[in-house]
Parts: structure tokens; sequence; C-alpha cells
């Protein structure tokens, strides 16, 4: 019998679905660099350049941004990687060792740059390994360059795909060809993998440590993102369970989808603003099908990704304004990118702590040739004023400052360009830092709204790093100082006549819901996947009976009291 | 062919921005260029590999200049060396 048949794994149960379905091995690893022989030399000679071009368009894009803050001595570094892609030996090297050894251009290319990484390794000197990095860098950019085309082709609608870990980049890859299911070696329920397949609603299982070396490609996977299981080769009595399961859940599903066009309203009558997080533009139609109010976040950094550099302002206006018209007459919010320094600086400049760096509207004020290309297009986009536009990771009133200056100078160039737009466009701010978070009154004076991004708040709140899986444990979502702080954010924005939603992770947790009403937050935006769900559990509580709970758990100085609290009240709208 | 030897005299050595410019000096001109140190010779107009040179100050590297403008190339590389690459 073979040792793979009936094989259970155990990962982490990262979204929920259960699917059945032929694995596909993504892999990025060096060692997966394929030796064999090829017959099309000019062809491969065609790839290569491809790839150098492409290669120095993100490149170029990318750094772009980063260069004013380098100071020129950095920015040599840039400027050398650029000139990498350039260099007239290299590159003839390259060439001719594909027409002698009929290789692999990802091959030649990974030969060829190694050599140089392994002589800068073998000096003395600190920097040089540094500069080893940068190369590395370069070497591996131009190989995924070269990679990408043959995934493309490869990546098909049937197939879960199983790696060691997702990037951005890769999941717009299987997003657009539709994969069943993921499964990886690494990552967690916060990693940007799982964050995106429960907005596509695709069944993951990640942190599942030996699946890259257990499950060989074209294996039959059952993948079941409940319980984070995976089962290689299941014999037909299992395929048999989980089809039936399947059936159960779209009979579910059907269920919940007659909430549809019901209101999300408590028993006793208070109306919730339930509305969509929109990750991707792929996601919209599935936005509809649960036919929330509106979109309460897109999050633009992803078109960054699907990039791979910034889309100028008419792109991104093609973006917003589809977006915005097929939601019409609800309205949208667009959050504007929320891009790290750790994306766009070169390796050996990354930030110690990228998290407490340079990110959200820091980057962006630093950088206001692209800030304004986005305002710009927000703006145009607003024409028929169902636009509402948001800044992230903002800490000091200032900033705010600025960027509404930015915003009516934005208007100015608009009027002149005789473009049309709303004027009264709706200006908002996230509320993930805790400076902010206790300024809300400040905040809530210069702004039409705020939005509490919970991910964040609940990480700089508890100065726990999610990723980071030593402490991950001391990540509480209800740890008793997060419930203040939402509670101290919701009151001090409604007092200020202030509109307050949440749009993290929390507000798709079951468990939060009941609670987050009660604390009086009246908008909510969650993955559109689980919109049916939250709703359903929205339509089973009495708002009185939440506001008594918020009360309650307000008083409790532990985590485990206010869980405890939580799972009591659960249960008891569950059985009714 | 032209042959020179060079001291690196600035305190940060031959560092990223200097190999830059070292490569753009030596792509203006016809000539072959090479930079000698340690047994290996290192094709001076290719940025990857004078990156691969590891030279701190003091250390000593030969230049080679071959080619129709061997002259104007050698004393404007040379220049550049001596001057500490813009960094005393």
């Amino acid at each position: 019998m073979n040792s793979r048949n009936n094989v259970l794994l155990k990962g982490i149960a990262a979204a929920s679905g259960i699917t059945i379905g032929n694995a596909f091995i993504f892999s990025k690893e060096k060692e997966e660099i394929s030796q064999e022989s090829i017959e099309n030399v000019s062809e491969a000679i065609k790839n290569l350049e491809e790839a150098l071009v492409l290669s120095k368009k993100e490149l170029k894009k990318v750094f772009g941004l980063a260069i004013d803050k380098l100071g020129e001595k950095r920015a040599a570094i840039f400027e050398a990687q650029m000139m990498i892609l350039d260099d007239p030996v290299l590159i003839n090297n390259l060439k001719n060792r594909i027409k002698t050894e009929k290789k692999l251009p990802e091959y030649i290319v990974d030969d060829e740059i190694s050599k140089y990484i392994h002589l800068m390794n073998e000096a003395h000197e600190m920097y040089m390994k540094e500069r080893s990095l940068d190369i590395e860098d370069i070497k591996n950019r131009i190989i995924r360059n070269l990679k990408k085309k043959k995934w493309n082709s490869k990546v098909t609608a049937d197939v879960i795909v199983v790696t060691t870990t997702i990037s951005p980049s890769d999941t717009v890859l299987f997003t657009k060809a539709n994969v069943k299911g993921y499964v990886t070696d690494f990552g967690g329920l916060t990693s940007h993998a799982a964050i995106v397949a429960r907005s596509l609603n695709i069944p993951a299982v990640l942190g599942v440590n030996e699946a890259t070396s257990t499950i060989k490609e074209g294996d039959v996977l059952i993948i079941d993102g409940f319980h984070g299981e995976v089962i290689i080769n299941p014999n037909e009595e299992k395929i048999l369970f989980y089809k039936n399961k399947i059936n159960e859940l779209s009979l579910y599903d059907e269920k919940l989808f007659k909430l549809r066009d019901k209101p999300a309203a408590t028993i006793d009558g208070k109306e919730i603003c339930l509305r969509a997080n929109l990750d991707l533009t792929k996601e919209i139609d599935l936005i509809f099908r649960n036919n929330p109010k509106g979109i309460g976040l897109v999050r633009t950094e992803q078109l960054f990704e699907e990039y791979e550099a910034f889309p100028d302002e008419d792109e991104q206006y093609e973006v917003y304004n589809s977006i915005a018209q097929k939601i019409y007459p609800e309205n949208v919010t667009v959050r504007a990118f929320d891009i790290g320094g750790d994306k766009v600086l070169p390796v050996d400049l990354h930030e110690p702590n990228p998290f407490l760096g340079w990110r959200g509207i820091r980057l962006l004020l630093d950088n206001r040739h692209l800030f304004k290309s986005q305002i710009r297009s927000v703006l145009r986009a607003s024409q028929n004023k169902n636009i509402k536009f948001m800044v992230p990771m903002v800490t000091s009133i200032e900033e705010v400052i600025e960027t509404k200056e930015l915003i009516e100078e934005c208007k100015k160039e608009l009027k002149k360009e005789k473009k049309s737009f709303d004027n009264d466009m709706h200006f908002g701010i996230m509320i993930e830092i805790p400076a902010a978070a206790i300024l809300t009154a400040s905040f809530a004076r210069e702004v039409d709204f705020i939005s509490i991004g919970t991910n964040d708040l609940i990480q700089y709140l508890l100065a726990v790093d999610r990723g980071n899986e030593i402490v991950s444990k001391l990540y509480q979502e209800f740890h008793p100082a997060v419930i203040r702080m939402l509670a101290h954010i919701i009151k001090e924005g409604k007092a200020n006549d202030c509109k307050v939603s949440l749009c993290g992770e929390m507000g798709g947790d079951p468990l939060a819901v009941p609670l987050l009403i009660g604390l009086g937050l009246e908008i909510l935006s969650v993955s559109p996947s689980i919109v049916p769900l939250i709703k359903s559990i929205i339509r089973k509580i009495k708002y009185k009976d939440a506001l008594l709970l918020a009360d309650k758990c307000l008083t409790y100085s532990t985590e485990k009291e206010i869980i405890n609290e939580l799972n009591l009240f659960y249960n008891s709208i569950i059985e009714n | 062919m032209i042959e020179k030897k060079v001291k690196i005299i600035n305190n940060a050595g031959l560092h990223t921005r200097p190999a830059a410019t070292i490569v753009k000096l030596a792509g203006k001109y016809k000539s072959e260029f090479f930079i000698h140190k340690d047994g290996f010779n290192i094709n001076g107009k290719s940025i990857i590999g004078v990156m691969t040179i590891a030279a701190a100050k003091g250390s000593e590297l030969t230049l080679t200049f071959d080619g129709p403008d061997e002259e104007e190339a050698s004393k404007e590389l040379l220049d550049y060396f001596q001057r500490g690459f813009d960094e005393l």
C-alpha cells in the first residue's frame, strides 16, 4: 500500500470550507531550478531579455519611491542594482552560456550570478556580505520573472495549491486562475494568504509544516478548512463522507442566502450597516451575491502587488470608477495605499522594525506625487457622490491637516482641468495606532468618519507581532485593554458626530459581533464571504442584551473572563 | 596597452557608489579596461564584477587599458582613483 494513501495532515484552519482536488506543488525554492535541456535557444534568449526588461521596470518604479529618502550614498546602491540588469559583460555571458550549454535561462542566471555571490561571501568585510544579499535579490527577481510565464500556464482552475508560503504577488496569480484551495507549510490566521483565502471563500489550511515534503504533484487532496485538516489520496469512504459534507454546506449557504435581502437588524429593531471589504476587483461578484450595504474598505495596495509597481492616475481611476459604478447607489470607501517600507526599500536598507517604520500615511506624505495621483483618481471617480476616501496609519493631527491640504490642492487642479468630482467627498482616517485612538475626539472634529483597523490596533496596543510565532499567543483579540479602547473610540467618535466603523478581522468573528454592537458600533465591514453569517448573527441578538453584555465585559480584567462571557452569550443565541 | 598601479585612499574603500562611477566612466571608452587584484582579473565595464572586489583603504590594484582610446580612458579613471573617489 502506498504510504501516502489516506494520510491525514493537520494545520491551522485559516479559511473555512471543504474542497476536493488535485495538488499543484508551487515551489519557488532554488533547488527547483531545473537543469533540463532546451531546444529553442532563440526563444530562451528572448525570454531572458523580457525578464530583464520586466525586472528593470519593477525596480525602477518600486525604488523610485524610496530614492528621495535614501540620500546620495544609498541611492547609489539602487543605481548599481539597475546597472546590473544592463551589465553588458554579464548579459553576454548569460546569452553565450544559453547558446552553448542549451539549458533553461533560469538555470543559467542562477548559476552565473551565484558565482559572483560566492565571491562576495568569501570576502571578510561585512559590507560584502550585505552586498551579496542585494545581488541575491536581483537574481531572484530575474528568475521569478522568467518563471512567471510558466506558472501562469500551469496554474489552472481545478488545482489545490501546495506551497511553503504564499506572497501577496503569488496570491494575485492564483486568484486569477481560480484555484480551489491552499495548503502551506508556514503562515497563520493573519497571514496575507489567510486573509485573501477568506475573502475569496477559498478553503485554506496553513502552517501544516510537512505539506510540501509529503504531498506530491497530482495527489488527490481533501481540504477541510473548518478543522485544519488535509487528507492525502483519500479512500472512497472518505471521499463520500466529504462530498456529503460539501452538499450540506451548500444547503446551509442557501439558507443563509435567503437572508440576502433582509436587513442586518437585531430582534428589537436596531439596524446595523453591514458592509463588505473588497480585496481584489475580482471579489466584486461575491459582494453582489451577498448584498451588503456598500463596500467599507478597498485595499488599494493590492493594485501595487498586482502591477508590482504603482499604477498611474488613469489606471487607478479606471479601477476606482468601475467599483463605484458597480456598487452604485451604495457607496465605497477607498483606503489609500497601505505600503510598508519593507516593500520599497532594497534588502540591505530594510528597516529593523518595519511595523514601527515608514508605512501608510508616512510613506504617502513623503511621496507627494504618488499620493496625489491616488487622491486625484479617487476624486475623479467620485462624480456620482458614492466614494469616500481614507488614509491608514495615522498618528497625529498634522498628518490629517496635510492630507486635507493635498486634497484641496487636487480639487483645485481638477477644477482647472474641468474634470468633475464630488466636492463634498467624505474624508476619513483609519484608527490603528493607540495614539490616534486616544485622540479620537480631536480627530473626529477634523474628519467625516473613522474606521477602526483592529488587526494593527491590537498589535500596537499589546506590543505583539502577530506574525511572530513565539509571542503570537499574546495577540489577544479580547484583551480587556482592547475592549476598553474600542469602547473609547466608539464613544468619543459618536460624541463628536463622527461616523465610526470597523473593518478589521475582528468584525468577522462571530463571537465578537454581539460585543461590538453592544459597544455602540453601527457600521461593520467584513469579508464578503462572511456577510451572510454575520448578518444571521445580528438577526439573532437583542440590542438591549448586547448592551448589557458590553457593560459586563468592560468590567473584566482578563481575556479569559471576557471570552467566557462571550461564549455564554453566543451559545444562548445559537440555541434560539 | 597601458598598465597602472593604484592605491585606494578614501576611508570607505571601493564601495558601491565608486564602483558604479568607475563602470560608468569606463563605459564611455572603446578600450577594454580590467582591474586586477589578488589574482582576479575583473572586467571594469561590468558592475557585478566590480562589486565583487573587496578593496578597503590601503589596498593596491592594477588597472589595464587596451584599445584605441586607452590614453584618455586611463587618464580619466586614474584621476578618479587618485581623487579618492571624490570622498577625501
